[in-house]
């Protein structure tokens, strides 16, 4: 049988590119919140506000640009709510996160049960912005290299992280508000303050991710849509240990199992959807098991800073 | 565990009690208070909907507490959600975040749907067969925290992780086995075999009431007990409060967290074997009712008090029995319970910083 004809790794690649963009951003969200030592759960409902923010302004709009942006600020709100009540009034961050999860999973259901009824309109098709040359390339090209902008902008944001991680003052306050927050705030940089824009960017990321899901991914909006894929960002930031570029890694190797199913039927063969969504787990947790890697996670992750305290 | 183990803030979500009798009292208050600020919320948040809101509760009320159909259904649904409550409790108070419920859940679902008509087609007695099913949901949902419970008692591998991937593994097998291997040939729709009602977990005392929730009470009573008032109990909350000093005290932490991860997804698959023999009666292909996550924050709004607990999930069984048929009647969305759940959990989080400002400020 041959598996590598041209349809079955377009449809492979392509389908990899659009469930593994969310989670990509989701995990760099999360990655970016839990080196600043506030673990968010509430990651899911951060999708679905921005996913379901993102769907009505675009809806309303008819301009996905305005639909991206949009989603960012649903799921930048949505952080700035986690960032009072977990930074500032120190409530615990499992618990938090967990009523956002749900709180946003109720109210987007809601809130599109009210806004449209039991219908689920279709957005149009996005623009994709094709790189001259590139995407040319046979195969790859157009899976590649002939994608909406925001694809390369998400991307980019990988090394860009890195960056900032390794070479900045940013980033060394962001590692610092994770690991000694004592520290920062010794050396004069605000703990509360520092962790707060954390948090609010992780909203952001991961309301663009919801986003990117409704407008690009679906084109529609559908209550409860994100599935989990907040969770799994969550769980590929974890494994990540601080590297950008682990997530994006992760991020295609759970976007290729996702669209497996789609790719295979291509061929004609017919497999559970089931069967390909469990291998990216069997995969991590054999690699957990073989090797014993260890999430090396901030000190100071899910404690909250009190100032003088002990 | 050892020396150079993690210390995150992480590692302890147990609370250490204070004496009882004493703040009884203030604790009441302090959960019946919150709840009602949050009924505030929820209902001007009705208001904007355009919905009367003390007529959506009051419907809701009448049609989860005070119909017989209702209540029956209410207290039916307690089962296994006071199932999951107790396995949440003892990984809690042990300082475990075991977040898998949902796939031990459905995993011990799953199982017994496969195993009781089975037994039953061979002449096994309705009374073994039950105790059968339930005990091979035990089984399997103990199995199934096997792993995240090794790698976090020899590697220290975050059991959040860990949990949440061997849930979703889980709920995806749990599909898999019903299309594939349990499918009832029977039903064009993919499901497991339906037990006949007269096989199913008997009701009490000649109503519709399952006797699921004398199980989950049972549980979560035998659970309360544990955990305060048994030596075992004690070693489990001290590994949850400062996992360094147990291992000071000689306290064997790692055979202690396989067992805490063993006996809460245990509970977990019972209450997923409950719900099938109790409710359902079979698994229907693309089920979960994603009971795993809405029990967190009602154990952590009775500070994982067992009595506080079974108020809790009571409450919240009647608003979701209740919900349920207000979204048919008054043409409210069930999901507004979602809602109304996330605000009672912030709501009784900020009461809980306030309570522990006004202690600073007294001590």
């Amino acid at each position: 049988m041959d598996l590598f004809t041209v349809g079955f790794l377009t449809s492979l690649l392509l389908g990899a590119v659009i469930a593994g963009v969310p989670l990509l951003l989701a995990g760099l969200g999360e990655q970016l919140s839990e080196k600043a030592g506030v673990l968010n759960i509430g990651l899911e409902g951060m999708m679905l506000c921005g996913g379901y923010l993102g769907f009505y302004v675009a809806w309303q709009s008819q301009s996905m640009g305005f639909g991206l942006l949009a989603g960012a600020l649903g799921g930048g709100l949505t952080g700035a709510l986690m960032a009072l009540l977990c930074v500032w009034w120190r409530l615990n961050q499992i618990v938090v996160g967990i009523a956002i999860t749900l709180g946003a999973e109720g109210a987007t259901a809601l809130l599109h049960y009210f806004q449209f009824s039991r219908t689920y309109p279709r957005l149009g098709n996005v623009d994709s912005w094709a790189i001259p040359g590139l995407h040319q390339i046979p195969l790859v090209g157009q899976v590649l290299f002939n994608q909406p902008l925001v694809v390369y902008l998400a991307v980019l944001t990988v090394p860009l992280f890195a960056w900032i991680y390794r070479s900045t003052l940013a980033g060394l306050y962001l590692q610092a508000a994770g690991d000694k927050p004592a520290a920062l705030d010794a050396a004069g940089i605000n703990v509360l303050r520092t962790r707060t824009i954390a948090v609010v960017i992780t909203g952001m990321f991961a309301g663009l991710g919801g986003a990117f899901m409704s407008q690009i991914g679906a084109g529609i909006f559908v209550p409860f849509m994100t599935q989990g894929n907040g969770f799994i960002g969550i769980v590929l930031a974890m494994l990540a240990r601080g590297k950008p570029l682990w997530v994006l890694a992760g991020a295609l190797l759970f976007g290729c199992c996702l669209s497996m199913t789609t790719a295979l039927q291509v061929l004609g063969i017919d497999v559970p959807t089931d069967v390909i969504q469990m291998l990216p787990f069997i995969a991590v947790m054999l690699v957990l098991l073989l090797f014993g890697r260890r999430a090396s996670l901030p000190a100071a992750l899910g404690a909250p800073y009190v100032r003088g305290a002990r | 565990m050892n020396s150079q183990s993690e210390q995150t803030g992480l590692s302890s979500p147990a609370v250490v009690l204070p004496s009882w009798t004493k703040v009884w009292l203030m604790r009441l208050a302090y959960s019946v208070l919150p709840l009602l600020i949050a009924l505030a919320i929820t209902g001007s948040l009705l208001l904007m909907m355009g919905v009367n809101p003390l007529k959506y509760y009051a419907y809701i009320v009448r049609k989860g507490l005070f119909t017989p159909s209702g209540l029956a259904a209410t207290l039916t649904r307690m089962g296994p959600l006071l199932l999951i409550a107790a396995s949440l409790i003892v990984a809690f108070r042990a300082g475990l975040w075991n977040l898998g419920g949902d796939g031990q859940f459905l995993l011990g679902a799953v199982t017994s749907s496969a195993l009781a008509p089975a037994l039953i087609g061979w002449g096994v007695p309705v009374w073994l067969t039950l105790l059968l099913a339930m005990l091979a949901a035990v089984v399997v949902g103990a199995i199934w925290a096997l792993l995240p419970g090794l790698l976090k008692a020899w590697q220290n591998i975050n059991e959040i992780i860990t949990t949440m991937m061997m849930s979703f593994l889980g709920i995806s097998l749990a599909n898999v086995l019903v299309k594939l291997v349990f499918c009832d040939p029977n039903t064009t729709v993919p499901q497991t075999r339906t037990l006949p009602w007269e096989d199913r977990l008997p009701a009490l005392f000649g109503s519709n009431i399952s006797s699921g929730l004398l199980i989950g009470l049972v549980a979560i009573l035998a659970v309360h007990w544990m955990m305060t008032r048994s030596a075992f109990g004690l070693q489990l909350r001290v590994v949850g409060a400062n996992p360094q000093a147990a291992i000071h005290a000689g306290i064997p932490v790692s055979l202690l967290t396989l067992a805490v991860f063993a006996l809460s997804a245990a509970l977990a698959g019972l209450g997923g074997a409950v719900e099938i023999m109790g409710v359902q009666g079979n698994v229907r292909a693309d089920w979960n009712p994603a009971y795993g996550l809405v029990v967190v924050p009602l154990v952590f709004l009775a500070r994982f008090n067992g009595f506080g607990t079974i108020a809790f999930v009571f409450l919240f069984s009647m608003l979701s029995i209740g919900s349920e048929s207000a979204a048919r009647r008054m043409d409210i969305p069930n999901h507004f319970t979602l809602v109304t759940v996330a605000v009672l959990m912030l709501v009784l989080g900020l009461t809980e910083c306030v309570e522990q400002r006004q202690r600073q400020k007294k001590g």
